[in-house]
């Protein structure tokens, strides 16, 4: 008999950015939930860059806003600069990226964590899970004590069997020297969880009493910053901001790292898992592309009430000297102190195949998993695959609807369709050229697509959601007006679209037509648009992306239209693909493994081909006249 | 989503008198009705079910073929949707020439199988035959997933590559420099893809132009000719070849130094590959090794074997006999005018196949050869090679598409607009582009990301 036994709704294994998402969302729910960490000092722990966001990741931070998540609300409450990337370029890859207070972002989480009713922290390593007949009945720590759950999430980051390196020094420990978790990989294994080895690196961390700033370039924050929530007001977040700063390695600093190739573990041999290809060490760099002659390095500041900096852009696994003389070799940093050397971490993983689309294990009944535990890599990602795990432990719990957001829906739906679809043999990342619908999936139009979903789970409040519904109002009627709105070749306006070197009208236009022109827009219209309605930035920002980039969309929304009809072709559970006849053996054996929910998703393995999928559609229509007639008989 | 309106040629790609183009789709009749003239006459769509008109089929003003166009209505009809008809008699250039105006009016050239299983989805095929429509499907197109990689010319098959790896070079480029915006800069980029994709949509340009005289795709039958050296196969060929009833056009592969024969016999295609020495004088020994032959025999859809009557099989013999068990071929007793150490009953038991009398010398048994070529084909023995021209058809089309593409692309640039936007056609052009060459994209741009460009913190 365990010595202490307790009941949860649901656990949550870890407390970093997945775990924190999905117990957040359990407890938001109503559901009795308990939140396990090694540690409760590294909750929402940053071990790595001290920002949140950045290219399609800023995508996910908005999309998860959208449905009711954390993340958006406590970086707008910690950060301390903030940047809109890629502006020149299109709507649909304009990133918001901010630079965090690293320890003012975990203490605000873990706050919020801690008032959150239904939501108990407890401090403690989870060795086992306890499964009766492939279905969840709740965990087993380290000392013992059993807490039986009718639902679990795991999100244990990078601590399973975790290992850092450098040079030749190995430490069993998690992140940051964290006590990594040893025990419940053999209980995945013994439960037939397929697991990988993955690895990932961080750089140094340096005194920036050390820095000599006047050798490198500063990069400051935007003049108007844009919240990541959608329920934050943007007046609340303009404020003095802090500086990043740019550096670049060069020659010297190269021949110090081939010099001492052979002392890094990478190359060594010492490092078995697998790491990211985006996101190399500084010695992965310069060896893969030895005709740059300078790498970029962001030097960026760990918060407010400290001297630490990060150096973006050369994490490293070489020895501590190596370390030492290479970064001294980079302008500014002649003289750096390091506080904390750069270092890679390997660690256990799953391989995301084993999960539904739902994040839950196909072996194991109940039992859900997000974050680097499946295999990607990044806050954010792991945010958004945390809160999907957590609200599908829910709605399972509350006997409700699982939830799957699709490819054409969001990059959330991107992410974890790859996940659970594709093989993976590194940390997966997100890109923007991995959603293919991506001018439909905007940043800016995260809420639009997503509130109403929150709503629904229970996660987005009424008075948010009422925000949207009228926002989306507002856009289609200024659309309708514009559209309808003719505008003559009167003296005014010949003289404007002059002025902006734009053909005069011949006859009269609509305002709709003059946003198409590529050297106009909907703001600059306001001149010669008498009749325009008072209405806010966010809205008419939508307006003009609507209308300007009309053509664009509507191809994408065709392409989306094709997309859903094979997405909303149902294919049984545990099904023997054995059984169809004319299935390349191929295709039979990965259909087997996979057993993919739809025929889109199963039309998205590699190793079934077209043709397999046409004899699928075959099959599911002989079934069903099959079972159209036994009812008939 | 509506569904999309195919067509395709629904008789045996043969010299054969009539032809005829189907098309189905709720689009059938509209389509029809843009490029079916005829003296007086209401929209298809408004005709009498199962009726047939006579007219022509027009290309703008150009009189094309003289036809009749059957209509039949949804559902009833092979597919159960609107379905038309269109019977010509202008031969196997006209029927492609008609087919291809279809699909320029607004058709699809239907994917291999594809009537058939329309047919099953909308019920009119007995649940019974569902499994053999799978194996229509399956079989259709592995025939031209094969046909497309190893009968694909190799010139074009190379062009192919290396204006996808262009492409695809610069998607990764723009994408990384989205991705990473602080490490790679898009400035003047604009300029430099404006340039190539000018010369892309040369290159897509001119290989469209060149489609029509010297196919994407080598047409017609697949044979290889087998046999030990002085068996007669030279003599063979060049008795195959050389008489008037035979239509002979050589086209040499640049990259593979194979050589093919295009023969028409009795009005169906054959092209005859050329295994080491085929074509070489007789003045030339032959020094064709079995296993040279066997690669040659493997993506055969015909062989012809063979045999010099006036020697004893020996085992090489056996070899090839073996070999050719179960693929369809025909055996020639050759030398029929010698003195025979060989007889027909023994050879056709050991082959499995027919066996032929011939004499390649005198120019006998011939016709006997012609004939037994022409029933394999009319009884489906030997019917695939109509995929062929549908897979031609097919790849022409996926050009036109990848041009257009190309051609939004340069129209984005031009608009000024941001580079993003390009990506997105580019990524359509090297789709089109690689369903030429058989190859999906799957993880193609994230690994040409990662291999090429330098990224990440």
């Amino acid at each position: 008999m365990p010595y202490l036994e307790e009941s949860y709704d649901i656990v949550v294994v870890g407390a970093g950015h997945a775990g924190c998402e999905a117990a957040l969302a359990c407890a938001r729910l109503g559901l009795e939930t308990i939140m396990f960490t090694v540690s409760v000092d590294s909750i929402a722990l940053m071990p790595c860059n001290p920002n949140i966001g950045g290219s399609s990741k800023g995508h996910l931070v908005r999309e998860l806003d959208a449905l009711g998540g954390e993340m958006g609300k406590n970086i707008d409450k910690t950060f301390i600069q903030s940047k809109m990337l890629n502006e020149s370029k299109g709507p649909a890859v304009h990133s918001l990226r901010a630079q965090a207070d690293k320890q003012d972002y975990t203490r605000h989480m873990r706050q919020t964590l801690e008032n959150t009713d239904h939501l108990t922290i407890r401090q403690a390593e989870v060795s086992e899970l306890i499964v009766e007949e492939n279905v969840i009945k709740g965990v087993k720590t380290f000392s013992g004590a059993v807490y039986r759950a009718k639902a679990v999430v795991l999100a244990t980051g990078t601590y399973l069997k975790a290992r850092c390196i450098y040079g030749d020094v190995s430490n069993p420990t998690g992140p940051n020297g964290l006590q990594a978790a040893n025990h419940l990989t053999d209980s995945l294994k013994a439960n037939g969880i397929e697991m990988f080895r993955f690895k990932t690196g961080t750089p140094a961390r340096v005194d920036k009493r050390s820095i000599d700033f006047s050798k490198m370039e500063e990069q400051k924050g935007d003049d108007r910053i844009v919240p990541f929530s959608f329920s934050t007001d943007p007046d609340t977040v303009q404020k003095e901001q802090v500086s990043c700063w740019l550096t670049y390695t060069n020659e010297e600093t190269h021949k110090i790292i081939r010099e001492n190739l052979d002392r890094s573990p990478l190359f060594s041999g010492a490092i078995e898992g697998t790491g990211p290809r985006y996101c190399p060490s500084i010695e992965d760099k310069v060896v893969k592309f030895p005709d740059k002659n300078r790498h970029q390095v962001f030097v960026e500041p760990e918060g407010l009430y400290t001297n630490e900096m990060y150096l973006g852009g050369m994490s490293s696994s070489l020895p501590e000297d190596v370390q030492y003389a290479m970064y001294r070799t980079v302008p500014g940093l002649e003289h750096v102190k390091i506080v904390r050397n750069a270092y890679a971490i390997e660690y256990d993983c799953i391989n995301s195949l084993e999960l539904k689309p739902t994040l839950e294990f196909k072996k194991i009944s109940g039992c859900f998993s997000g974050g680097q535990f499946n295999g990607s890599s990044g806050y954010e990602e792991a945010a958004v695959q945390g809160f999907m795990a957590g609200i599908n432990a829910a709605m399972k719990v509350l006997g409700r609807e699982q939830i799957v957001l699709d490819r054409s829906q969001a990059y959330i739906g991107v992410l974890i369709d790859d996940l659970v679809t594709k093989e993976n043999h590194e940390p997966y990342r997100m890109m923007t050229s991995r959603a293919e619908y991506r001018l439909l999936l905007r940043q800016d139009n995260a809420d639009l697509r997503l509130r109403k979903i929150g709503y629904e789970i229970g996660l987005v409040s009424e008075e948010d959601y009422q925000k949207t519904v009228k926002k989306e109002q507002q856009i289609k009627e200024e659309i309708q007006r514009l559209n309808k709105t003719n505008i003559g070749a009167n003296g005014k306006v010949q003289k404007f679209l002059e002025s902006h070197g734009s053909t005069p009208l011949k006859t009269g236009a609509t305002l709709a037509e003059l946003v198409r022109r590529p050297e106009l827009d909907y703001f600059m219209l306001t001149e010669i648009d008498d009749k325009r309605p008072e209405l806010q930035f966010d809205i008419q920002e939508q307006v003009n992306i609507n209308i300007k980039y009309e053509g664009y969309i509507r191809r994408q929304m065709q392409q989306v239209a094709q997309f859903k009809k094979m997405e909303g072709k149902k294919l049984p559970e545990h099904f023997d693909y054995g059984t169809v006849k004319s299935l390349r053996r191929e295709a039979v054996q990965k259909l087997n493994q996979l057993q993919p929910v739809s025929v889109g998703q199963a039309s998205r393995i590699s190793g079934v081909s077209p043709a397999d999928i046409s004899v699928l559609l075959v099959h599911l229509e002989q079934m069903r006249q099959q079972r159209s007639r036994s009812d008939r008989d | 989503m509506k569904k999309e309106t195919i067509a395709a040629i629904a008789t045996a790609m043969s010299d054969s008198g009539i032809g005829i183009i189907r098309i189905s789709g709720p689009e059938a009749f509209l389509i029809a009705d843009r490029i079916f003239k005829r003296k007086k006459g209401k929209p298809l769509c408004e005709e009498k079910a199962n009726t047939i008109h006579y007219g022509f089929i027009c290309d703008g003003d150009e009189k094309l073929d003289e036809v009749l166009v059957i209509i039949m209505k949804a559902p009833h009809s092979y597919t159960a949707e609107d379905t038309v008809e269109i019977d010509c008699h202008g031969g196997v250039l006209m029927m492609k020439k008609i087919l291809e105006l279809v699909i320029r009016n607004g058709a699809r050239a239907a994917d291999p199988g594809e009537f058939t299983k329309r047919a099953f989805l909308n019920g009119r095929i007995d649940l019974s035959q569902a499994e053999a429509v799978m194996d229509v499907i399956q079989a259709k197109n592995e025939y031209a997933l094969k046909s497309s990689v190893s009968q694909l010319r190799g010139s074009i098959s190379k062009k192919m590559r290396e204006l996808r790896a262009e492409i695809l070079y610069e998607m990764a480029y723009i994408e990384s420099a989205l991705d990473d915006p602080e490490h790679i800069s898009l400035d003047g980029y604009r300029e430099k893809l404006a340039v190539l994709t000018e010369d892309w949509l040369k290159k897509i340009g001119h290989l469209l132009s060149t489609a029509d005289k010297g196919k994407v795709m080598k047409e017609g039958i697949r044979t290889v000719i087998l046999g030990k050296p002085n068996a007669g196969k030279s003599s063979l060929m060049n008795v195959l070849v050389g008489e008037e009833r035979a239509i002979v056009t050589e086209i040499a592969g640049t990259t593979r130094d194979t050589l093919e024969e295009h023969i028409y016999l009795n009005g169906i295609s054959l092209n005859v590959v050329d295994t080491a020495g085929i074509r070489e004088t007789k003045d030339v020994v032959e020094q064709i090794g079995v296993s040279r032959a066997r690669d040659a025999a493997k993506d055969a859809d015909l062989i012809i074997y063979v045999v010099d009557g006036s020697c004893p099989l020996d085992e090489n013999d056996a070899e090839i006999m073996d070999f050719i068990r179960d693929k369809k071929a025909v055996v020639l007793l050759n030398k029929s005018d010698l003195l025979m150490v060989v007889s027909a009953e023994e050879l056709r038991e050991r082959s499995g196949h027919k066996v032929i009398p011939v004499s390649a010398k005198e120019e006998l048994g011939i016709e006997a050869l012609e004939d037994e070529i022409k029933n394999m084909f009319y009884q489906g023995q030997i019917s695939f090679n109509d995929e062929i021209y549908l897979t031609n058809i097919r790849h022409k089309e996926a050009l036109e598409q990848a041009k257009t593409s190309l051609d939004m692309v340069r129209e984005s640039i031009r608009n000024g607009m941001p580079e993003d936007f390009y990506s997105i056609d580019l990524m359509d052009a090297y789709t089109q582009l690689g369903t030429i060459i058989g190859e999906e994209v799957g993880e193609d741009l994230v690994n040409e990301i990662f291999s090429r460009f330098c990224m990440g913190k």
